[in-house]
């Protein structure tokens, strides 16, 4: 009979119920084990001490008897060394061994042929051996139990906050009374806050079971208004229990009914958000066309060709430079605007110049250009979508809590929308450029009597919508794939948000954008994604009917031409 | 008679009609496979889903060329009018279906709908058909012209919201819960009036009726432009306040010449359906609709017969092209869209009218 498994710190209990508790935590654990653990282990100071002190623990692991083994394990965690838990899961998953020349304690990988070795002490490798040269460290079930526990534990006492949070995380909803003591235990020492705050949802999670009364109504208290899945689905069980007290169950029922409205908040905050991150796309197509369309008048159906080339300008510039996402990302962007500002100017002095005054046979020709556009790319590249990479930075999440997470790439498009559309507020505010254009809108005769050169001003105008369109495309890049029909689905759309905003109007087309992004989004859970899109359309349509010249429609002479 | 002398195209469309729905017929049943001068099924077919494409290019002509309403959305009207023909085809069809199923058309089984929706109630009567190939898109065409047209709607603005139209009508047929087929549309026909669709008799037939529609259809449109109201409609075209300051309600003619088209479009896939076997909402693609406007601007905008020989030229290069080069089709097509706007302003009808001016 091996004597009971030496008891660690926290857990005061009989041995049978410590087994089973450090077995449901280690259940929960595991994955956040395996992928922290061996990866990159904080370096603490620890000092000389501490060092000989865990040396001697490792050294000590290659006991003859499972009792001493236990014995080292315990040493070995309360060295509490960094490399300690490295060590103990190695011992754990039977990758210990000692080296039989030198009775060294290595962690072995396998490699071709044999082992590869790596010194469990202090974490130096040793190259390769045959796998006759060593010998493994045998465990028994106890001992598994034991470094089970510990391993827990030591992630409990991880230095970063992220960790010892996706640990608790982890162990909630999966406690037994020790876990509970020991969570409990951990509570006063936690600094952070919203740790200290996981631990107490997981610990009221647990106490819903309990059998006092008092204890229960005060974890109902606790997780009156939490987000965690698992409290919402404990208290609504017990809210439908009849066992319970009718106290109790009220109790729950109020707290659900404070769960469901928070959620409710959130997700009304998420879908806001969905909203405006659709809307910012919508703008940034659109942005573009609100200048070539709306303060030249030209109709330009190529505009979706022109988001379509910013796109494939990205693709071109990140296979240019593979190994510099983020460079390549922000080189993208100019390189873009040049690209399609330069077809825009050439789409211009090429087309549009001989039909002025003749919108119906612009938007015929111009679609013919889309056309040609089309082909080419389809031609250049392949008719198959091409993938975009995002670089790290843009990728994953803030999680704010269990209901409501925002991601990177959303927010940056977003900023990046706010960005263009105040450059572009105040290239047509502060430049000469801008004066020039407003003024040839406004009046083309006057503009040229006085002396603007009204040919130039149009090329460059229609450059600077052509430019902001394939600016749009590096934005649509990061969240689509990369074809030749990237830019159709997005024509009709931005014709949209431009005549619904007002034409002439960049205000307009920013707050049709985002109101028609937000609109569909809120539309969406009730009647589906594609209907939604219907009821928009269908809601411009009749909107334009009302309302012909917009939201925000031009008054005084503009609105004659 | 005197408003069909006045155009000489026309009587040349009406011409060639004719003589085609005298020779393709004998070519095609009675000139033997072997010769030379036999005109396979296939062409027949082909010649006759032209044809209703001129039909169609002859709707728009209508709205475009004489009341200066540029619809980008008449391919919306076709497909409408294909899909009530598509829908007695497809209750034709009957337990012939994969399915076997008595009255519920294949799709309907597949996923797993217990009884007809009500809009498909009485389309098991081909005159019923008839009467919503007319009417569905009619209809449309009312309320939307209505609504636009009252609240003086013109122009670009007109033009972007018909095809918004057509791209909604697109997106709403690609549901599986509208009831079309979804994706997949309408197909599988297997007989029309009894008469077995694939049959070559079935086939000439169709091809005579679709000439028979497109002589009947100018005519129609011949005697629209020749009217005082059509005098009206041109007047509108080229000075809309000062029509109205007249005392004309210049949005009744432009209603009444919107929902005529339509309606005209509608017969003309009805038309087409039967002849190419199948409908899916991919008809309601904005780029048909214009593609369709092409025809007419390649044909000369105006002038009625130029554009029904505009789709049929344009159709037939799109066939060749994509035969032989598809992937210079498009280039081809973008090139036409802008030279045909930038140096041919009135089309091949313009071209050569010039020439007749000339001479």
């Amino acid at each position: 009979m091996p004597s009971p498994p030496p008891r660690s710190g926290a857990v005061a209990c009989t041995p049978s119920v410590a087994l089973q508790a450090t077995l449901r935590v280690v259940r929960g654990l595991l994955g956040v084990m395996l992928l922290g653990m061996f990866a990159a282990m904080p370096v603490t100071a620890a000092d000389e001490g501490d060092t000989a002190t865990f040396a001697a623990a490792v050294a000590a692991l290659d006991a003859a008897s499972f009792d001493a083994k236990a014995e080292a394990v315990e040493r070995l965690a309360a060295a509490r060394h960094p490399r300690g838990v490295a060590v103990m899961q190695a011992l754990l998953d039977g990758n210990l061994y000692r080296h039989k020349a030198d009775d060294r304690i290595v962690i072995v990988a396998d490699a071709d042929g044999g082992y590869h070795l790596t010194d469990a002490a202090d974490g130096s490798a040793l190259g390769e051996v045959s796998r006759r040269k060593v010998k493994r460290i045998s465990v028994n079930n106890q001992l598994r139990v034991q470094l089970r526990g510990l391993i827990a534990r030591a992630a409990l006492d991880d230095p970063e906050t992220a960790r010892r949070l996706a640990a608790v995380t982890a162990m909630t909803g999966e406690l037994d009374a020790d876990g509970r003591a020991l969570l409990a235990g951990r509570a006063e020492q936690e600094s952070d806050a919203g740790v200290r705050e996981a631990i107490a949802t997981a610990v009221a999670i647990y106490d819903l079971g309990a059998d006092d009364a008092e204890r229960r109504d005060a974890a109902v208290a606790v997780l009156r208004g939490s987000l965690n899945p698992v409290a919402r689905g404990r208290l609504a069980a017990i809210a439908a229990d009849d066992a319970m007290p009718r106290e109790t169950r009220r109790a729950a029922e109020s707290a659900l009914a404070a769960i469901e409205s928070r959620i409710a908040f959130y997700e009304l905050v998420q879908t806001l958000f969905f909203g405006l991150s659709m809307g910012s796309v919508l703008v940034l197509a659109a942005i573009g066309l609100a200048i070539t369309f709306g303060v030249m008048g030209v109709i330009n159906m190529a505009h979706g060709e022109l988001i379509m080339l910013g796109a494939y300008t990205t693709y071109v510039v990140q296979l240019a430079l593979p190994n510099h996402l983020g460079w390549a990302l922000a080189l993208s962007v100019p390189a873009a605007f040049v690209v399609a500002a330069l077809v825009g100017i050439a789409i211009e002095r090429g087309v549009i110049r001989f039909l002025y005054g003749r919108p119906l046979e612009t938007l015929l020709a111009t679609f013919g250009v889309s056309l040609v556009l089309q082909q080419a790319v389809r031609t250049i590249f392949s008719p198959l979508n091409r993938s975009v990479a995002t670089p790290a930075w843009m990728s994953g999440s803030i999680e704010i809590n269990a209901v409501l997470s925002l991601t990177w790439n959303r927010i940056t498009i977003m900023l990046f929308m706010l960005v263009v559309f105040v450059l572009l507020m105040a290239v047509l505010r502060y430049t000469r450029l801008g004066l020039e254009v407003r003024a040839v809108a406004q009046n083309r005769a006057m503009a040229r009597a006085i002396g603007v050169r009204g040919n130039r001003v149009d090329a460059l105008t229609f450059g600077l919508g052509a430019g902001v369109a394939g600016v749009a495309g590096v934005a649509l890049s990061q969240l689509t794939n990369v074809g030749p029909n990237l830019g159709q689905s997005y024509i009709v759309d931005s014709f949209m948000v431009v005549v619904f905003g007002g034409v002439g109007n960049l205000w307009g087309t920013l707050l049709a954008g985002l109101g028609l992004g937000v609109a569909n989004k809120f539309l969406e859970p009730w009647a589906g994604a594609v209907m939604a899109k219907i009821l928009v359309l269908v809601f411009i349509i009749v909107f334009i009917q009302k309302r012909p010249r917009g939201l925000f429609p031009q008054r005084g002479r503009a609105a004659e031409g | 008679m005197r408003f069909l002398l006045a155009d000489r195209g026309g009587l040349v469309l009406l011409g060639v009609l004719a003589l085609a729905m005298l020779v393709v017929p004998l070519a095609n049943l009675v000139v033997p496979p072997e010769s030379a001068l036999h005109v396979s099924t296939y062409t027949v077919t082909l010649l006759g889903k032209y044809l209703c494409y001129a039909v169609l290019a002859l709707a728009l002509d209508l709205v475009w060329g004489y009341c200066g309403v540029l619809s980008l959305g008449h391919g919306a009207f076709f497909a409408l009018g294909g899909y009530a023909m598509g829908m007695y085809l497809m209750r034709q069809i009957g337990e012939r279906g994969v399915y076997g199923h008595p009255v519920l058309p294949d799709f309907m089984v597949f996923l797993n709908w217990q009884e007809l929706p009500w809009y498909w109630y009485g389309f098991d009567m081909f005159w019923f058909a008839l009467v919503m190939v007319a009417l569905a898109p009619g209809l449309l065409a009312f309320v939307f012209g209505w609504l636009a047209f009252r609240s003086r709607v013109t122009g670009v603005y007109l033009s972007i919201i018909t095809q918004a139209l057509t791209y909604a009508l697109m997106l709403a047929f690609f549901r599986n819960e509208m009831g079309f087929g979804g994706n997949n549309g309408l197909t599988d026909f297997k007989d029309l009036l009894g008469f077995d669709l694939q049959a070559d008799g079935m086939r000439v037939t169709l091809f005579l009726c679709s000439a028979l529609l497109l002589a009947l259809a100018y005519l129609a449109c011949r005697a629209v432009v020749a009217s005082r109201l059509g005098r009206v409609v041109v007047a509108v075209r080229d000075a809309e306040s000062r029509a109205r300051f007249l005392g004309y309600r210049v949005e009744y003619f432009k209603l009444w010449v919107f929902t005529f088209s339509a309606v005209l479009a509608g017969l003309a896939g009805a038309l087409y359906v039967p002849q190419v076997g199948i409908i899916n909402p991919s008809e309601f693609q904005p780029l048909n609709s214009i593609e369709l406007v092409i025809w007419v601007a390649v044909g000369g905008r105006g002038t009625l017969w130029g554009a029904a020989a505009g789709a049929v030229l344009v159709n037939y290069a799109k066939t060749s092209f994509t035969a032989v080069l598809p992937e210079v089709w498009l280039f081809a097509l973008g090139a036409l869209f802008i030279l045909s706007t930038l140096l041919l302003p009135r089309g091949l009808a313009g071209l050569l009218r010039r020439r007749g001016a000339r001479a």
